[in-house]
């Protein structure tokens, strides 16, 4: 069926099988592999985008759902060249090691400091607890959390 | 893993999704946090699907008439979120929001959850204590069962087929005197035991308590004996009232929590989400 997406600002018409997850979509049919396929069971977080402004695995989510909708994927966050906050933050703070979990982990750090900006350490370990960092470097992604929270709220 | 392919349809309304869905073959879909992983281990493979995403009367949250009522689609963050949720039923804000994390939360739906029956599932301990009614629908009218009729045993309702969830209430004011504790298993999320608990109390003592407990058995129940145990006691009281609460129960046993295991944690989980309830209370 015909679906047309909103895809990083940018209008996208495709023809999809009902059943085509979202992220198949993004990687395959619109050629964004920033989202990542880690488990493909919506545990690990590495495939999260936002839909309409809402963090989504969408591995959990058929592109079909995403039909008029707006997505932004890791691709879309800078804005014209100038790296979003969170992104300046994770390469300062050195918050990846391989690099699998960094566009999920980005994503769902973006929509925690826009719920709460202020967060507390608890509350980002909280916030992030659907994604999983396979090389468990976890302590310099809160750092990065915490950097990029105070430089938006700055 | 992919899906089995099935014919799609996204409703506007009501009155059309129960029209489509009234043969009872097709397969409602809502947040989809249960259904598409099934869908694609293949342990469901619908025909059709009929998404209930697009319909807007399906996404409320209001307080009527002494209760407050949360349209089907309402998502585990808006429940979380709704300053009427938080000051009429803060139990159920609660409870909404320790489930999965936070993506689940953004699209997974208080209707979804319920309708699926998962055995550890977290919403039907608070609703079991908050006595919510679901209110279900099919093309020839609606009806209102207690949370208890509707929750028939593990990841079976008294849904027929052609039927959905279109609301959930529970009763307002329903206190501070409240907690959801559960231990949970690391990745999923889901409750290894989760205990809800409503208490009111005087100068430190239970006036009355509901709880429910979901996560232990076949499916999620509410604990009335352990209820009136704690009816007169203080926190020093706490743990000998809670100790009966897996007594003659058929405990769920898994690769992440033998049945011994899961009864002795729900004893302990019970006793610190009661003294939590009653200190702030």
């Amino acid at each position: 069926m015909k679906i047309t997406v909103t895809l990083n600002g940018k209008t996208r018409t495709s023809d999809v099988e009902p059943r085509l997850l979202l992220i198949h979509y993004l990687r395959e049919e619109a050629g964004l592999t920033g989202p990542h396929i880690g488990c493909e069971t919506s545990l690990c977080g590495a495939c999260t985008v936002e839909v309409d402004g809402k963090a989504v695995k969408s591995c959990a989510m058929f592109a079909v759902q995403a039909d008029g909708r707006n997505v932004l994927t890791i691709e879309g966050l800078a804005a014209n060249g100038t790296l979003h906050p969170v992104q300046e933050a994770f390469w300062n703070e050195h918050a990846l090691q391989c690099g699998f979990c960094t566009p999920g982990m980005i994503m769902a750090s973006k929509q925690l400091l826009e719920r709460n900006p202020n967060p507390t350490e608890d509350e980002i370990r909280h916030g992030i607890d659907g994604n999983l960092c396979r090389c468990t470097g976890y302590q310099h992604i809160v750092n990065a959390v915490k950097a990029a929270a105070s430089k938006m709220g700055a | 893993m992919i899906a089995q392919n099935f014919d799609y349809t996204a409703p506007a309304s009501l009155a059309e999704a129960l029209s489509l869905l009234a043969s009872g073959e097709a397969k409602p879909l809502a947040g989809g946090m249960s259904l598409i992983p099934m869908m694609k281990l293949r342990l469901a493979a619908p025909d059709q699907v009929v998404d209930l995403g697009r319909i807007p009367e399906l996404n409320y949250i209001r307080h009527d008439g002494g209760r407050v009522r949360i349209g089907a689609t309402a998502t585990h963050h808006q429940v979380a979120t709704s300053t009427t949720v938080r000051s009429q039923c803060p139990l159920l804000a609660a409870t909404a929001a320790q489930i999965g994390d936070v993506q689940v939360r953004n699209m997974g739906t208080i209707g979804g959850s319920v309708a699926h029956a998962d055995p550890a599932a977290d919403y039907p301990a608070a609703l079991l204590a908050l006595g919510a009614e679901v209110t279900v629908a099919n093309a020839g009218g609606s009806r209102t069962l207690s949370i208890e009729d509707f929750l028939v045993d593990t990841f079976t309702t008294a849904l027929e087929p052609g039927e959905i969830i279109t609301e959930i209430s529970v009763p307002a004011g329903g206190g501070s005197g409240c907690h959801y504790q559960k231990m949970l298993q690391p990745a999923s999320g889901f409750a290894i035991v989760g205990i809800a608990v409503q208490v009111t109390a005087s100068g430190g003592v239970i006036a009355s308590a509901r709880v429910g407990v979901t996560g232990l058995t076949g499916k999620a129940f509410r604990a009335h004996g352990v209820e009136a145990a704690l009816v007169g006691k203080s926190a020093a009281g706490i743990a000998e009232a809670v100790a009966g609460i897996a007594d003659g129960v058929d405990a769920n046993s898994d690769i992440h929590a033998s049945a011994g295991y899961r009864c002795q944690m729900a004893r302990v989980h019970a006793g610190r989400a009661v003294a939590a309830a009653l200190a702030k209370a």
